[in-house]
């Protein structure tokens, strides 16, 4: 497309067309509506002069009969820019006045009328238009009086100069504004464009230009910026990701290469083949794992887990889980305490299950004490791992608090990412997925995962939203369901 | 046992073929949707494998015709999609037991032939018997000879599910499905750590053990002269 067919399409310019054809409108029916008045004006006081010379000559003609009538005539007729007289015989017959000729009839008929004439002294032997008054007098003679309308001409012809020329003022001006408008426009347009493109090549790190006059055009590329700043952090999170899935899965894959092979080069007995093999399945079976987990999050992010949402109570499964860990917690030599207070969710049990016990998984692992304190009531409370449920407001919260090291604050953002092993527990097994998992079923389920300070220790929480509908509900049907004796 | 493997991958259909028949099962195949469910009809199977992505008609409309044509025979479902929602559309559908790909053949095993159990077994006793342990499902009572054992509820159901498939491998998974009911896979040996807890309840002390651990695979409850 050229410039110029590119200028006047845009919205601008066809703006300042609708905009010039309604000023245009505007100006020619002010136009008219002031030569239409001129024109009244004028006739109204051509006709006021003839009417009063009329009667001042039927005065004189009473007075002095015909011949004062011809005399005052032919004086007056003799004037420079003198109106128009004519005397007439009853039949018709000129006899004094400044008329050449008329339009036939005109004579004849009394009272007003517009008519084309010639005047007696005009050497050019033009037509002329002009208005003129008869009237019979008392003889029988007739009496015409009029005046030239060519003043209403030129008056006429003046005001469509002037609409002329102010039409062709307004298109140029319009035209020319409308085109500056436009380029303005429609070169920040431009530099919008050629950004985006730069950025759509590949280049994430551009952002558009922002002015200063803080108009639409700004808000639009303020916008478009922050839109642009999220997708780029979306982005290099993508590709950590990607990196980072890449690393954790090549590792264990290598593992188990390496392993196959040695098994393959030095294996002598049936036990050493069996050995390895064995191990070879518990590393793809820790694979699959990872693969599991990744595909969890990676739906309950999208938001597919969404179908399977039931009523269910917070204090359930945080006793559910407790049990399933309580003798493991206690073979690893912490104690593992629930505290649960009844708090209606609506969401997936299942998913909100796992996030628990991945929860209570890291507490167990991580969460021992960095040393023992000495005295021996701290040293027992400080291997205590609490589930804890209850209801805080519009939210329930689930916890699990450990005594351990804890997270440094800096690092908990961190830690929630996927495959992010902090320093710290780099040793131990484990794939770096649970906290992500459980973040991602908080915010599928509209909450979130917090991480605080336990001190010492951390707390862990999957803040949800607590669901009214959910406790009525569930109320009803534990009133359905007859009580157990104690 | 007769087996119905409806898979149209034929490497992983002819190794479970040839790994069911080494066991001692008999296994047919069938390589696709039409086939499977002409299969299933003429044939007097004792459990469908079943892949859910099939060509020509898919496990899930398998299934929903043989339902609706009155066939009860136990199916299992296979399948790469091994999310939650996945797992209840297939029970949904009239499966009896959802296995996700990738799976090993020990847990594939264990439920074919509980599967097998249900189907054609006699109905739920009250009371299950392995040795001289003794369970009483109505009066929550576990005797192992004359000692009455004293088991927490939870333990009391495990033993219950691992009594009622006894002689038959039962593997972590299925613990954790059928006596907590949760469907995810834990990271860590929990399940072995309720199994020695039980463990130490009924057969410490005892001089013949009866909860056996079956390696890369489960656990069995079994009287050991058996």
């Amino acid at each position: 497309m050229t410039g110029f067919a590119k200028l006047i399409r845009t919205t601008a310019f066809r703006l300042t067309l609708v905009y010039l054809f309604l000023f245009a409108l505007f100006a020619a029916s002010l136009l008219a509506y002031f030569a239409w008045n001129t024109r009244r004006l004028i006739t109204e006081q051509i006709s006021t002069t003839v009417s009063a010379e009329i009667s001042e000559i039927t005065d004189i003609y009473t007075r002095r009969g015909l011949h004062g009538l011809v005399r005052t005539i032919e004086n007056r007729a003799l004037r420079p820019g003198a109106n128009l007289y004519l005397v007439t015989t009853p039949t018709g017959q000129a006899i004094a006045g400044n008329v050449g000729s008329l339009a036939p009839g005109v004579i004849g008929s009394s009272g007003w009328s517009e008519t084309f004439y010639r005047r007696l002294d005009d050497p050019r032997d033009e037509n002329h238009r002009a208005l003129v008054y008869v009237t019979q007098l008392e003889s029988g003679f007739r009496l015409l009086i009029g005046r030239d309308l060519d003043e209403r001409r030129r008056m006429f012809g003046i005001v469509a100069k002037a609409a002329q020329w102010s039409m062709l003022v307004v298109i140029v001006l319009g035209i020319g504004g409308g085109i500056f408008v436009a380029r303005r426009v429609l070169h920040r347009i431009d530099a919008m464009t050629g950004t985006t493109r730069r950025i759509m090549a590949g280049d994430l790190s551009g952002r558009l230009p922002v002015g200063r006059s803080g108009d639409e055009l700004d808000r639009l590329a303020e916008n478009l910026n922050a839109m642009l700043e999220r997708i780029e952090a979306l982005m290099t999170g993508l590709k950590e990701v990607s990196d980072n899935i890449a690393h954790d899965l090549k590792t264990p894959l290598t593992r188990l290469r390496n392993r196959a092979e040695e098994a393959l080069a030095k294996s002598r007995s049936e036990a050493e083949y069996r050995s390895a093999l064995e191990r070879t399945i518990e590393e793809s079976d820790g694979l699959i794992r990872t693969f599991n987990a990744l595909l969890m999050i990676a739906r309950a992010e999208s938001g597919q887990a969404r179908g399977d949402m039931v009523d269910f109570d917070a204090a359930d499964v945080a006793a559910g889980i407790h049990e399933l860990y309580e003798p493991l917690a206690e073979e690893d030599g912490m104690t593992l305490q629930v505290k649960a207070v009844s708090a209606p969710l609506h969401g997936n049990r299942e998913l909100i299950s796992q996030a628990l016990a991945n929860l209570v998984e890291n507490a167990i692992k991580y969460g021992k004490p960095a040393a023992v304190p000495l005295d021996t009531d701290a040293a027992s409370t400080a291997r205590d791992i609490l589930i804890e449920a209850r209801q805080d407001g519009a939210h329930v919260l689930l916890s699990v608090r450990d005594h351990g090291p804890g997270i440094p604050e800096g690092d908990r953002k961190h830690a929630i990412e996927r495959f992010v092993r902090l320093e710290a527990s780099r040793t131990l097994p484990g794939s770096g997925l649970g906290l992500s998992l459980a973040s991602a079923v908080a915010t599928l389920h509209g909450g979130e995962l917090r991480l605080g300070d336990a001190h010492p220790g951390l707390t862990a929480t999957l803040v949800l939203p607590v669901s009214a509908d959910a406790g009525a509900r569930l109320a009803a049907q534990t009133q359905d369901v007859p009580q157990k004796a104690a | 046992m007769r087996l119905l493997i409806i898979e149209d991958d034929r490497e992983s259909a002819d190794y479970l073929v040839k790994a069911f028949r080494e066991v001692g099962h008999i296994a047919d195949l069938a390589g696709d949707g039409e086939e499977g469910l002409a299969m299933a009809e003429s044939g007097d199977y004792d459990v469908l494998v079943v892949d859910r992505m099939l060509p020509k008609r898919d496990g899930l409309s398998l299934i929903g015709v043989l339902r609706d044509k009155g066939n009860r025979t136990p199916v299992l479902i296979l399948s790469a999609l091994g999310q939650v929602d996945d797992r209840i559309k297939g029970l949904r559908a009239g499966g009896d037991d959802y296995l996700p790909k990738p799976y090993s053949f020990a847990e594939l095993l264990a439920r074919v032939e509980v599967l097998s159990r249900r189907h054609g077994g006699p109905a739920e006793e009250t009371t299950y018997k392995v040795g001289d342990l003794e369970l009483d499902r109505l009066s929550h009572r576990v005797a192992r000879g004359k000692d009455e054992l004293t088991l927490q509820p939870r333990e009391f159901r495990l033993l219950e599910y691992l009594m009622k498939h006894a002689g038959q491998v039962v593997t972590r998974t299925m613990l954790l499905e059928n006596v907590w009911d949760y469907h995810f896979d834990p990271q860590t040996n929990v399940i072995d750590v309720h199994i020695s807890r039980l463990r130490s309840k009924i057969d410490k002390g005892f001089e013949r053990p009866l909860l056996h651990t079956i390696r890369g695979a489960g656990y069995m409850i079994r009287d050991g002269l058996r």
